[in-house]
């Protein structure tokens, strides 16, 4: 009875009048026509980013059959002058600037996710939460302003006499200080990144039933001790995750990086030393480049910094849908 | 045996402030930055700020005075342009994953290409949007701006139409198609205007991300210093020209620069607090509401 009448409106065109979406087509027929429609469009955006970056690796093309793959990426020569160019310490800059961030913003974001979450009131840590996450909503420009006229200041003439101090003797704080370089640069993205590993940690964190906070402080356990038994330790692959995709959100970082990290092409194992990162170089003579070399070559380091940063991010993202899939059950 | 325990006891005490402690350095630590640079944007910024500032175009270098205008109708239009492409493809894309071949390879291809979206740096956008359109055309133009930014704007569309689409229960549906009405006119006239406050909340999302965006532009929309509307020239942009401000050695166009930021955090976070707003307005309400019971209650 009832599959005739569906039968029945899908083979009868409607009757005309008000209805004027109908326009005389079968309704299985539009839902095919729609259904195609939306395959093509899906079928389109996969064939476009395909051929971005088949056009990415054709456009650097030049660069690696001048240099070589492996010789580019283990000289530090760039010379735009001389048309030689080698991507090593750009390698150095990105991986050595978002290591340190990372040391500086997970322990600390982690610290400020339990504490909005256990310490704070709920109404309370809700408000400074949409704080910490309007962090993230900042254009990465304004940061970089305010990294050149405070930050900068700021390092050369109180952070580093402080560390000259205490740390002195350390190859890491050797030479003078221009404000910018790789410890004002890590600074900053260490800022950008702590509303990222927040946010996840949060979202982890609620994630622990509360009946096992409830067990730990039962069996006695002091609010720490109840922190690191019920909370830590289970969400441990998930903080990760988060830390992860920190890192993965401070190695693709441009601008605020272009604009305090003082763009040297030269390796120094000093922190205060001015550095360059993958992203600030390219910021910073992609739009100058005038030789195709210079441009081939400044595509390749571009192409490193995409692979790597897809591999950080896809293993951040299993690290936390195994997380989540552990604690779905 | 007696005082041992206490000792521990004790130890235990210790430990938990010290922990406590060091919780509340951290929120300091990260509450500080911030604070700093949301003070240092308004107080230098706001003073910068005078009429000229929104109806000038720049002057010549060394002169004082000048102002933003053309930079910033040119990061109205640029956006624009970006969400104009990007906007309705993101949307039919995340239908697209919502509602139809669920498990189909080439949905999970999609997904997959919108991931891998989501997480290419910006300046990478900008250089396969500098190979799509400035290298053919052979000059910097908005175009290429715009198209960056669409790319900008595409995966935090799809996304965030895809999850509030996933929201909506199966059982609407089920009572559309059970009155007769073809699935297309159930997704598109029941389903997504239904959600249609989540899907503007993440275009508005989006389209603030996009608005701050520096790095795309700085090789395909380039930047020039007088006014422009024509889509084959390069393009002024709030972020790129304060960039260009700021790296600047002259006094009257770092203040311009600050000026600049102002205008765009204004622009960005207020496009980003009012979306989130709309989207959250009756948890707004009821946070108030609680909130006022609690203020009453301590005051009596």
């Amino acid at each position: 009875m009832e599959q005739t009448v569906t039968q029945k409106s899908i083979k009868n065109p409607a009757p005309k009048g008000p209805d004027s979406f109908h326009l005389g087509i079968p309704f299985k027929l539009q839902d095919k026509i729609n259904v195609w429609v939306l395959r093509t469009l899906a079928f389109a955006i996969i064939t476009m980013l395909a051929t971005l970056i088949v056009l990415l690796f054709k456009q650097s093309g030049e660069a690696v059959k001048e240099f070589g793959l492996w010789n580019f990426i283990s000289t530090d020569n760039w010379n735009p002058v001389e048309d030689e160019f080698g991507g090593l310490s750009f390698l150095y800059g990105t991986t050595v600037s978002s290591l340190l961030a990372l040391a500086i913003a997970a322990p600390v974001s982690v610290a400020i996710a339990l504490f909005l979450n256990e310490m704070l009131p709920a109404w309370l840590g809700k408000i400074l939460g949409l704080f910490v996450e309007m962090i993230a909503a900042i254009p990465s420009i304004v940061f970089g302003l305010w990294g050149i006229y405070y930050l900068a200041p700021f390092v050369k003439n109180t952070l580093t006499p402080m560390l000259k101090g205490s740390l002195g003797f350390l190859p890491l704080f050797q030479g003078p200080s221009f404000g910018i370089g790789m410890l004002t640069a890590s600074l900053i993205l260490a800022i950008m990144i702590v509303p990222t590993i927040t946010s996840i940690c949060r979202e982890v964190f609620k994630t622990i039933p509360g009946h096992q906070k409830e067990a730990a402080l039962a069996l006695g356990a002091t609010r720490y001790e109840m922190i690191k038994l019920a909370i830590l330790s289970p969400s441990f692959s998930g903080i990760m995750g988060g830390v992860v995709l920190g890192f993965g959100r401070a190695l693709g970082e441009t601008m605020a990086v272009a604009m305090v990290i003082g763009n040297s092409t030269t390796i120094s194992s000093s922190l205060l030393a001015p550095a360059s990162t993958m992203a600030s170089v390219i910021a910073n003579e992609y739009a100058e480049a005038d030789s195709d070399l210079h441009v081939a070559a400044l595509c390749l380091v571009g192409i490193f910094l995409f692979v790597i940063t897809l591999i950080i991010n896809f293993a951040a993202r299993s690290i936390v849908w195994h997380f989540n899939r552990k604690h779905a059950r | 045996m007696m005082i041992e325990t206490t000792n521990y006891y004790r130890w235990r005490k210790f430990k938990n402030r010290f922990f406590q402690f060091l919780l509340i350095m951290a929120a300091i630590a990260v509450l500080t930055p911030i604070l700093l640079i949301v003070q240092y944007t308004f107080v230098k910024g706001a003073g910068s700020l005078n009429l000229d500032f929104f109806t000038n175009l720049p002057k010549p270098v060394g002169e004082v005075g000048g102002g933003m205008r053309h930079a910033i109708l040119g990061t109205l239009y640029l956006v624009a342009i970006g969400a104009a492409i990007a906007v309705p493809i993101g949307i039919m894309a995340g239908i697209y994953l919502a509602e139809f071949d669920k498990k189909s390879a080439l949905s999970r291809i999609l997904s997959f290409a919108i991931d891998l979206l989501t997480g290419v740096p910006s300046i990478i956008v900008g250089i396969f949007a500098y190979i799509l359109l400035v290298v053919p055309m052979k000059s910097f133009n908005a175009m290429a701006g715009g198209v960056a930014l669409s790319i900008i704007i595409l995966p935090i569309v799809t996304r965030a139409t895809e999850e509030i689409l996933k929201l909506v229960p199966d059982h609407i549906r089920e009572a559309g198609l059970a009155l007769g009405i073809p699935r297309w006119k159930v997704i598109f006239m029941i389903v997504v205007p239904g959600s249609f406050k989540g899907i503007f909340t993440g275009v508005m999302l989006a389209i603030s991300r996009a608005a701050g965006e520096t790095a795309p532009l700085l090789f395909t929309a380039f930047g020039n210093m007088y006014m422009s509307y024509r889509i084959d020239q390069p393009m002024a942009s709030l972020p790129v020209q304060i960039y260009n401000y700021a790296i600047s050695p002259f006094e009257d166009w770092q203040r311009q620069a600050w000026g600049g930021a102002f205008v765009l955090i204004i622009i960005v976070l207020g496009i980003n607090l009012t979306s989130r707003a709309i989207i959250n307005r009756n948890e707004l309400i009821n946070f108030f509401s609680e909130l006022k019971k609690k203020l009453n209650s301590k005051k009596a």
